[in-house]
């Protein structure tokens, strides 16, 4: 069998997680509280955990001689198929709960709906996963709420992200060409049955935390197809660096 | 900032006690800051439970602990330390006898 | 009290020390006890949290995966360790937020090895092998200071970091095996770092101003000098492993007292750094502010949502 969608679907996922342990990983040193800063940092590195059981699969999966690291740092911008939201950068406190917020409800019912998956590695993934990013979307929504009933100034700044953010909601629902194939064989989840549910679950936060549930027409998609934020090229210089710099060396 | 800093309160401190697995007492195992009870305990998690040390967690804000004062140890705690009869080595029995 | 009395008090207190007890926050201490400890062990605490800094700036560029956890997770850690020694100290009568104001205007030092700036991978292999194989140096003997809170942390700190420095030194072990390039790389990073590492164990003994009162107090079991030579000891072999050259010519293994000799330090250099003019002091004590004051509406906002909800209880309640 051909598994080169299989391949892609898996990039799809663990970009995310890729993409926004990055983003995380920025932060460390620099949080509001030392025990904020802790805690941003165990999300990080759970995220980065999962990005290696998922490229460690690939790997084995494809017919090249790659490794996790390969898949990683080395492919073209294009290449990373992350949705738009996780690429998004660091504001202000904000917008790093609100962007993790955003995604920590998807990613909840994304691994929900993979533990039915016919591929059993997904499903082990899926599995362990799914404590992590349970605890991830406890966290974000106790911040949200927080900000958003807190001072003034931090229920404006928050309802500033979440609007802000919004926009890139709706790419989290879209299925590419190689998603369709997964849902097929039975080994992805078909995204667009969780849209209700997720608009449902972070409207309910927001309302608990006396913010506005933005109303949007227009919606921003691209990062799925591999068509990125401007944002996106500055994290891959940094994070591709090393492995572009010394190519072909063992750290 | 001027403003900033008078509104300013520090979170409180909060005392942690993990109970590192079942069939052991919750131990004092240090403290942090937290806005609120709930916090502390995620908090908690995050800071001392990282090694997987934990399976439960107390907190409680320090200010609540009511402790007794060391200057009132003598008569606090050394009258305790003459009622040897207290103690089983107290009493004297022959070696025949096992089992006690 | 009279003078005759605190006097008493403190025969008592050094007494209980010299027999191995632990002093506890709310037993009575000399007032110098007292601002010697919040002193050296928010020191301490700084020098974990500015630690951060150095290494977090390759957090983004780790090379590989397993580089970027292990790193996250060190740093993460310090944090930690600065966060247990925040709790100690306050429980000496300073709060963490006075301790942070001490850190940002100056008044308040860090180890200053941590003004260093990090501008090759090499230098996060080089910082975990001698940072940290010096600050366990450091350390270990603090496990049985005299004072409790102190004493715990530093169990609690000294278990942590066992993998900091085999983190640190396998990061060197693997350039070291690599290319040339790679290995010119580990070269170049000891020889930047080899020379603030030692100035890291402290002033020599003529100069330290604290040791005598210090080593009473079991702040200290050994001298600056004695530690420095112990460090020296057991790294040098450690880079013949390695097969790289620590940068010191007057550097040879004497027979006749079982250490190395070394040569001299640059102790200009260690007081400029100490005194504010390292090359990065003003970078890390600009990020450390921008941090806490960018974090104050994000404390705010969680110290007031928190009092909302306790309200709301009350009301409930009524």
């Amino acid at each position: 069998m051909n598994k080169d969608f299989l391949i892609k679907y898996i990039y799809g996922i663990a970009d995310n997680a890729l993409i926004l342990g990055q983003r995380l990983g920025e932060l460390t040193g620099h949080g509001p509280t030392l025990e904020v800063d802790i805690a941003t940092t165990n999300i990080s590195l759970d995220l980065f955990g999962q990005v290696r059981s998922y490229f460690q699969y690939a790997a084995q999966l494809s017919e090249k001689e790659i490794t996790e690291d390969d898949i990683a740092f080395l492919r073209t911008e294009r290449e990373y198929l992350n949705v738009l939201l996780v690429e998004q950068p660091n504001r202000d406190f904000a917008f790093v709960i609100g962007r993790q917020f955003l995604f920590d409800h998807f990613h909840f019912l994304l691994l929900t709906e993979m533990q039915k998956s016919h591929d059993q590695t997904l499903v082990a993934i899926a599995k362990k996963s799914l404590k992590e990013v349970s605890y991830h979307k406890r966290f974000s929504s106790d911040w949200i709420k927080r900000l958003g009933d807190g001072t003034e100034e931090s229920k404006q700044k928050i309802q500033t992200a979440i609007d802000d953010l919004w926009r890139f909601t709706d790419e989290l629902f879209h299925l590419t060409e190689d998603d369709k194939k997964a849902v097929e064989e039975g080994i992805g989840v078909d995204v667009s049955k969780l849209k209700e549910t997720y608009y449902k679950n972070v409207a309910e936060i927001l309302e608990e935390a006396t913010l506005e549930v933005p109303e949007l027409k227009y919606f921003q998609e691209g990062g799925k197809k591999g068509i990125h934020s401007e944002h996106m090229g500055y994290l891959l210089t940094d994070m591709q660096y090393m492995q572009r710099t010394y190519p072909g060396m063992k750290w | 900032m001027s403003d900033n800093k008078k509104n300013k309160k520090e979170w409180p401190l909060f005392e942690v006690f993990v109970r590192s697995k079942n069939g052991l007492e919750h131990r004092h195992f240090g403290s942090l800051h937290a806005a609120d009870a709930e916090m502390a305990l995620e908090n908690a998690r995050d800071v001392y439970t990282r090694r997987n040390e934990g399976v439960s967690i107390w907190v409680v804000e320090a200010k609540n602990i009511k402790a007794s004062n060391p200057d009132e140890n003598g008569e606090m705690f050394e009258p305790a330390s003459d009622k040897v009869y207290r103690h089983p080595t107290f009493y004297d029995l022959p070696d025949e006898v096992k089992h006690m | 009290m009279s003078e005759k009395e605190v006097k008493n008090l403190e025969e008592i207190f050094e007494a209980k020390i010299a027999r191995d007890e632990k002093i506890e926050p709310k037993d009575w201490m000399p007032e110098k006890y007292r601002k010697t400890h919040i002193r050296q062990m928010s020191q301490h605490a700084h020098s974990e949290i500015v630690g951060m800094l150095p290494e977090g700036n390759w957090i983004t560029r780790a090379p590989s995966l397993r580089r970027k956890v292990a790193l996250l997770a060190k740093v993460q850690d310090e944090a930690g360790h600065g966060l247990y020694l925040y709790s100690a100290t306050e429980t000496l009568g300073i709060s963490r937020d006075e301790m942070f104001e001490q850190l940002h205007s100056g008044k308040a030092k860090y180890s200053s090895i941590f003004n260093y700036p990090t501008i090759t991978w090499a230098d996060i292999g080089a910082i975990g092998w001698l940072v940290d194989g010096a600050a366990i140096i450091n350390q270990v003997p603090l496990c049985n200071t005299s004072f409790g809170p102190y004493a715990r942390a530093m169990v609690r700190v000294c278990k942590e970091e066992s993998f900091h420095q085999r983190q640190g030194y396998e990061i060197m072990l693997t350039l070291c095996n690599g290319t040339e390039e790679q290995k010119q790389m580990a070269q170049d990073a000891l020889n930047r770092w080899w020379w603030p590492s030692l100035m890291m164990l402290g002033p020599t003994d003529d100069a330290s101003t604290h040791t005598e009162q210090s080593m009473k107090w079991k702040l200290k079991r050994k001298t600056n000098d004695e530690l420095r030579q112990q460090f020296i000891d057991q790294t040098v072999p450690q880079a013949d492993i390695l097969g790289i050259t620590v940068p010191d010519e007057d550097l040879k293994w004497n027979e006749e007292t079982g250490h190395y000799d070394f040569g001299k330090i640059d102790w200009d250099e260690f007081w400029q750094v100490v005194k504010g003019h390292g090359p990065c002091n003003k970078e890390r004590m600009q990020t450390r502010v921008n941090a806490w004051e960018n974090g104050q509406w994000v404390r705010d906002a969680a110290m007031a949502h928190a009092d909302k909800q306790a309200d709301k209880k009350v009301k409930q309640a009524v």
